[in-house]
């Protein structure tokens, strides 16, 4: 794979494996930084939003660090972003995890819990398109939600693998810890991000 | 669909791989980076690292240790051994686990989980039981320190409690198994299988891919070994091709 160059400004919000998204980008030849600065996350070319823990500690602290706005703006602006499991689930309406938190509102869908019919959490390897991807939840969305495209994995029937619109990309999965295909999957979102990017 | 997982496991002292017999008679078996990054290349789905070191400059080198593999493998890295506390864990986190293994210090402080998993998720936290037959009656109990100290508590019933204590996923080692390359104890993990929905991870006494295959049977939703690969040199992709040709869905890469 040969490496690609750019600058990654990875979301810290403090509620995160920030260590392993940081170490896939390093491996892609990126630049790395982390700040949770509401300025810099705005001027970035490209962010990462990540997030593990709750729906309600994550919203906690994108606000109180005057994030929420800027990520919002991001996507709606389609600067590129990248959000990661919990920092998918951000961007949605609302989550059955945190009754009565709003989340940032920029997906139109509500974040439900997998049945008990599955092993919940849900860790390890799931298949999505022609490969497999690392997941590590037990919150999800079921359906894709008008507006974007996307792509389904089947855990107690269909849930939201990936979403994706303009520079947006935004996944249930963790590619930073989905072997050489998640290293592919960031290395596409760069590159096509960078081209692609109005900002 | 959700697939099975095989997950080497690499015993850490003072920065170095060793391998031994019921965590006795430890020899050098290597760098822990270069044996991560070939794991990954033979298609490990995970890696466990144990800390097993005494003293306080080995948990250091651990850190350490957990940082160096975090820069080169692509995987989820799961941490454990000597985790004392809600700081330490979150050190070895910052450091790049994926998630941390509580053991002896859940039995002497069940708060300890709760506490850590408000702060990271419970998808970080992994509860370690150490299992073995009681001596005098039916069943099985926790024990820790190396097995050295028999808890009297019931290993089924702590595996049940284990999710409303904070933990996300039960690492269940038979103290019995660990070893003896005989396989593992499929009884304990019927047993434990039937108490809880939290993923659980099979530990102590694999010996082949039947040993695995029986262990997934039994409702394990991960294997993890040892010898099997660090003596026999076999790999995750040569387990996974004999378990998915009976049936197991797993990850072919």
């Amino acid at each position: 794979m040969t490496n690609t160059s750019a600058q990654i400004t990875i979301v810290d919000t403090g509620v995160a494996n920030t260590a392993s998204v940081s170490a896939s980008f390093k491996r892609l030849g990126c630049s790395v930084s982390l700040t949770n600065d509401p300025d810099l996350v705005r001027d970035a070319p490209l962010a990462v939003l990540p997030g593990v823990g709750s729906f309600a500690s994550g919203m906690r602290a994108l606000r109180s660090h005057a994030l929420a706005e800027v990520v919002i703006e991001r996507v709606q602006k389609n600067c590129p972003l990248l959000g990661i499991c919990l920092g998918l689930q951000l961007l949605c309406v609302s989550s059955e995890e945190s009754p009565g938190i709003d989340g940032l509102g920029v997906i139109n869908a509500d974040v439900t819990r997998f049945p008990t019919s599955v092993r919940t959490p849900q860790h390890g390897w799931n298949r999505v398109d022609d490969g497999y991807a690392y997941y590590s939840n037990a919150y999800r969305i079921a359906l894709i939600p008008p507006g974007w495209s996307g792509q389904l994995s089947e855990h107690g029937g269909p849930f939201v693998a990936y979403l994706r619109r303009g520079t947006t990309l935004a996944c249930q999965f963790h590619p930073e810890l989905s072997g050489a295909w998640g290293a592919n999957l960031l290395k596409k979102w760069i590159e096509t991000a960078k081209e692609a990017s109005p900002c | 669909m959700l697939t099975r997982r095989i997950i080497p496991c690499l015993d850490i002292e003072n920065g170095r791989v060793v391998k031994g017999i019921k965590f006795a008679n430890m020899r050098d078996a290597g760098d822990p980076v270069e044996q991560a990054i070939k794991y990954e290349l033979d298609g490990a789905d995970e890696l466990v690292m144990l800390d097993i070191s005494a003293t306080v400059r080995g948990r250091a080198t651990a850190l350490e240790i957990v940082h160096a593999v975090r820069c080169v493998l692509p995987i989820p890295l799961s941490v454990g051994g000597g985790v004392r506390s809600v700081e330490h864990a979150i050190d070895l986190l910052h450091a790049g686990a994926d998630k941390v293994g509580i053991n002896s210090a859940a039995v002497d402080n069940p708060g300890l989980l709760r506490e850590l998993a408000d702060q990271v998720g419970a998808q970080c936290v992994v509860l370690s039981i150490d299992a073995a037959r009681r001596t005098n009656a039916i069943g099985w109990e926790v024990v820790t320190r190396a097995g050295t100290n028999r808890t009297g508590i019931d290993a089924i019933e702590w595996a049940r409690d284990a999710e409303s204590m904070g933990a996300g996923e039960i690492l269940l080692t038979s103290f019995d198994q660990d070893g003896t390359r005989s396989g593992y104890d499929t009884a304990l993990l019927k047993e434990v299988r039937s108490v809880t929905t939290l993923p659980v991870i099979a530990s102590g006494g694999a010996d082949s891919a039947q040993h695995m295959f029986d262990a997934l049977e039994a409702g394990a939703d991960a294997v993890l070994a040892a010898s099997i690969f660090h003596d026999q040199g076999t790999t995750p992709n040569q387990l996974k091709a004999q378990l998915a040709q009976r049936g197991i869905e797993v990850r072919q890469s």
